[in-house]
């Protein structure tokens, strides 16, 4: 039985009619469709990318980058207020003292900590959900890593850069690409099951804009088969890691020199503000896609709310490329429940084909995302030959029962378990028909600059994973973040240790946070009225007819009354 | 009306709260969904029933348990996570009207059903071994030394009935104490550690970490090693590639973009 209404059938039908030829093309070669040229790309880009709306990017009249165009949700966010007044907190008698503190508790944060337990040093990771709550536990299709003999860290490095239009930092794309087989290997030693054959080859598939087969994987379970291994290493060291959990940090605290030295916690079941004192801070929260950014629908965790971003940027952080947003080619378009939800490029990696209403391949299945997603966009509007759904969302399809016939069956239920699973709850075989997709709000390009050991622009600070910024560019390739977090959450835990360590019996810092008030300032004397708060923490996705009903001097937004 | 099978438990929607009204089984009517829907409790069409800890709420039939609650104007603190099945963050229990089955779910995947009492688990209990991986054996007796427990199994196999993802829990505890770590691995691979097993263990077990610890073994001592990543990194010891990668980035744009523009596809692996 089809999962799909009555008046999709008949594009169905046509997709299945134009499929034996399709197979036959893909059986010959990888190359289905002819790939664009760099100036193709560029035109797609240029007319249907969300980047490159008449409205989506504005300068920011704050902070560091004063005067950069940014993208306009990313603005408002860095022109709200602080959530807190410094004048409320006594920082005199800090809650927690340690050596490192690490904000965040997804991939990066726990490889970081990881370190630093190693490393005989005490660490507190605070998180504003569970560990390991975070898109890292996500990612579905893969890291790459330059691991087969035809494969060189070089050429990963060439198209990890030119799939970031040349801006990547090329320091930190050296970083990433040449620890990638250690990567790989480190995690294998702490019991990550990659996907081998009986020969312990590692598996290896293709995703858009890699020129190899290099994305190794753990079924399409990847990011939570890792991450569940780094979470539980987390806990082996109950003496070093303290962890704090459901406890956000709001703002950054510097010391005396005006570098890094902790951060405000704010316990979100309990309602109480505490203190971290540490001789550095690791920040690692991750990236933004719950902003929704131009309207658009999220693969990101609920925690994704871009907190570690704005606190950095109030301590005079600088940032990098927030003007680029990665859409994911293949959200989910059908059925309502779950839209936006990722599809992971694994199935294209695998020979899935991007078809539309009539049944037509008309984008190589393999471009890097951002081109993809702007094709699927150019084909779903310009063109009309999108398949609307009852909801009057749009779509193309993306044929997977292919991917058996091209690979073998069995294929997708053994490589895509994940998958076939979720489609499967909600009323969609994904073995027999194609799924229903279009672009989603994936990932955050952009971030605070780093250079390779993770320093940012302001002393004391590490940064690691979807926060940072300049590894890929203005586009990340499918497998470079699962790699990232945990390229750079292992050199920030090092880079710490090592800070920590040159600190030596320094007296511990006297804490402020006169950066927040300067901020505030700033604010005031450009004239921006004081309508917005941040960071947010929570994505606001109750009902508004409830909120109406609050008391109204009630900030449901702050949780407190005012 | 129609009628639906049920065992010792029926829940009476009126008093809004679960009670135990028969001990043994019986046909109860059940209202259909449509009737609920014209009733004059309820202010909208296509709202239906739900009892969220007890408290009876109108919500979307179409959403899930999470939006559903977001609906009627809960904003989660904890009990949520990655809203796509990846996280095990939202676990739940429930029971539909007139059925004394208690089901189990993951609040951002299941659809809510008319006359549904949900309660969530953002937490389990659940004891988790400390150890240096590095140090132990991948064998029966490394798992039996921290979570002796395992041998409680009755196979009752009310965990596998128990799991959101499906999963033969109560074969994988077998394998595991058959010694057999591999099978528990490939098993429990899928397994996204919400904890419902745990929850409803009568051996109080804690399955999803013992398979943690069973995949972490396997991971570590049990897969055979790739000779091809052993091979790259001895060659990285040699300081391969360090010039190939500096003379790349040392190339202007122009350069860079030729580089990339002329690379070969290749993508046969061996």
């Amino acid at each position: 039985m089809s999962g799909y209404p009555e008046y999709m059938q008949a594009s169905l039908k046509k997709v299945a009619a134009t499929r034996p030829a399709r197979l036959e093309k893909a059986r010959e070669g990888r190359e289905v469709v002819k790939a664009m040229t760099l100036a193709e790309r560029e035109e797609v880009l240029n007319k249907f990318h969300p980047d490159y709306l008449p409205d989506a990017r504005k300068p920011v009249r704050v902070g560091p980058n004063n005067g950069e165009e940014m993208t306009s949700r990313v603005v408002d966010l860095l022109e709200s207020y602080p959530r807190i007044n410094p004048d409320d907190f006594d920082l005199s008698e800090p809650d927690y003292d340690t050596d490192v503190l690490i904000i965040g508790g997804g991939g990066g944060g726990c490889m970081a900590a990881i370190q630093v337990a190693n490393a005989g040093m005490n660490a507190v990771l605070a998180t504003k959900l569970r560990v390991g709550d975070s898109n890292s536990m996500m990612s579905q299709g893969g890291m790459q890593a330059a691991v087969n003999p035809h494969d060189s860290p070089t050429i990963h490095y060439l198209d990890a850069i030119g799939g970031g239009h040349f801006d990547n930092n090329p320091e930190l794309v050296q970083a990433m690409t040449m620890d990638a087989p250690r990567i790989a290997a480190y995690l294998e030693e702490l019991g990550v099951m990659w996907d081998k054959d009986s020969e312990g080859r590692l598996m290896t598939e293709s995703g858009g804009g890699t020129s190899r087969r290099r994305m190794l994987s753990c079924r399409d379970y990847t990011g939570a088969e890792i991450q569940r291994v780094l979470r539980d290493e987390v806990k082996n060291h109950p003496d070093k890691i303290t962890i704090v959990e459901y406890s956000p940090a709001v703002e950054l605290l510097l010391d005396e020199a005006g570098e890094a030295a902790g951060a405000l916690l704010y316990n979100m079941e309990t309602g109480e503000y505490n203190v971290v004192r540490a001789r550095t801070v690791i920040m690692s929260t991750g990236g933004y896609g719950r902003l929704h950014i131009k309207g658009f629908a999220t693969t990101n965790h609920y925690g994704a709310t871009a907190d570690g971003l704005v606190m950095a940027y109030h301590a005079g952080t600088k940032l990098l490329y927030m003007d680029s947003v990665q859409f994911h080619p293949t959200g989910a378009a059908y059925p309502e429940q779950i839209v936006g939800f990722l599809i992971t490029e694994k199935v294209r990696g695998l020979g899935g084909q991007p078809v539309n209403k009539e049944g037509e391949l008309f984008v190589f299945p393999l471009e890097p995302r951002d081109v993809e997603a702007a094709a699927f966009i150019r084909e779903s509007t310009e063109r009309s030959l999108g398949i609307e759904t009852p909801t009057g969302r749009v779509g193309v399809w993306l044929d997977s029962p292919i991917v058996n016939l091209l690979n073998g069956p069995g294929t997708i239920q053994t490589a895509l378990p994940a998958m076939v699973r979720q489609l499967k709850r909600f009323g969609i075989d994904m073995t027999s028909e194609p799924m229903l997709v279009y672009p989603t709000l994936h990932y955050q390009n952009g971030g605070i600059e780093i250079n390779a050991d993770t320093q940012t622009t302001l002393a004391g600070l590490f940064a690691a994973g979807e926060i940072s910024g300049g590894v890929h560019g203005r586009n990340r390739l499918m497998g470079n973040s699962v790699l990232d977090y945990n390229v750079f959450g292992r050199r920030a835990g090092h880079a710490a240790v090592q800070r920590a360590k040159a600190l030596g019996d320094r007296p511990p810092a006297k804490l402020h946070m006169d950066h927040v008030r300067a901020y505030r300032k700033e604010l005031e004397e450009a004239g921006i009225p004081e309508t917005s708060h941040a960071p947010i923490l929570l994505p606001e996705y109750r009902n508004p007819e409830v909120l109406k009903k609050h008391r109204k001097d009630y900030d449901p937004f702050l949780g407190e009354f005012i | 009306m129609r009628s639906r099978r049920v065992g010792c438990i029926y829940l009476d929607i009126k008093r809004g709260a679960p009670i135990i009204t028969a001990m043994e089984e019986k046909e109860v009517e059940v209202k259909e969904p449509a009737q609920e829907k014209a009733s004059d409790e309820n202010p909208k069409e296509n709202l239906i029933p739900v009892f969220i800890m007890g408290k009876r709420f109108f919500v979307p039939e179409s959403f899930t348990i999470i939006t559903a609650m977001e609906y009627v104007g809960f904003q989660f603190k904890n009990a949520v996570g990655c809203r796509e099945g990846f996280c095990g963050a939202c676990a739940t229990i429930y029971r539909l009207e007139g059925d004394y089955k208690l089901r189990t779910g993951l609040a951002c995947q299941t659809v809510v059903e008319p006359n549904m009492y949900l309660a969530q688990i953002p937490f389990t209990p659940a004891v988790k071994a400390v150890y240096d991986i590095s140090k132990l054996k991948p064998e029966l007796v490394s798992i039996q030394r921290y979570y002796p427990e395992v041998f409680r199994c009755v196979a009752c196999n009310s965990c596998t009935k128990a799991c959101p993802q499906e999963i033969e829990v109560m074969d994988y505890i077998q394998a595991v104490k058959r010694g057999d770590l591999e099978t528990a691995a490939d098993l429990s691979f899928d397994c996204i550690m919400c904890g419902l097993c745990a929850v409803r263990c009568p051996a109080e077990m804690v399955q999803h970490n013992i398979a943690l610890l069973a995949r972490r073994l396997t991971g570590r001592y049990l897969l055979p090693r790739s000779h091809h990543l052993e091979e790259r990194l001895a060659e990285q010891r040699e300081g391969s590639y360090e010039k190939d990668i500096e003379e790349l980035m040392g190339l202007s744009r122009k350069g860079l973009t030729k580089r990339y523009t002329e690379r070969d596809l290749d993508f046969e692996v061996f």
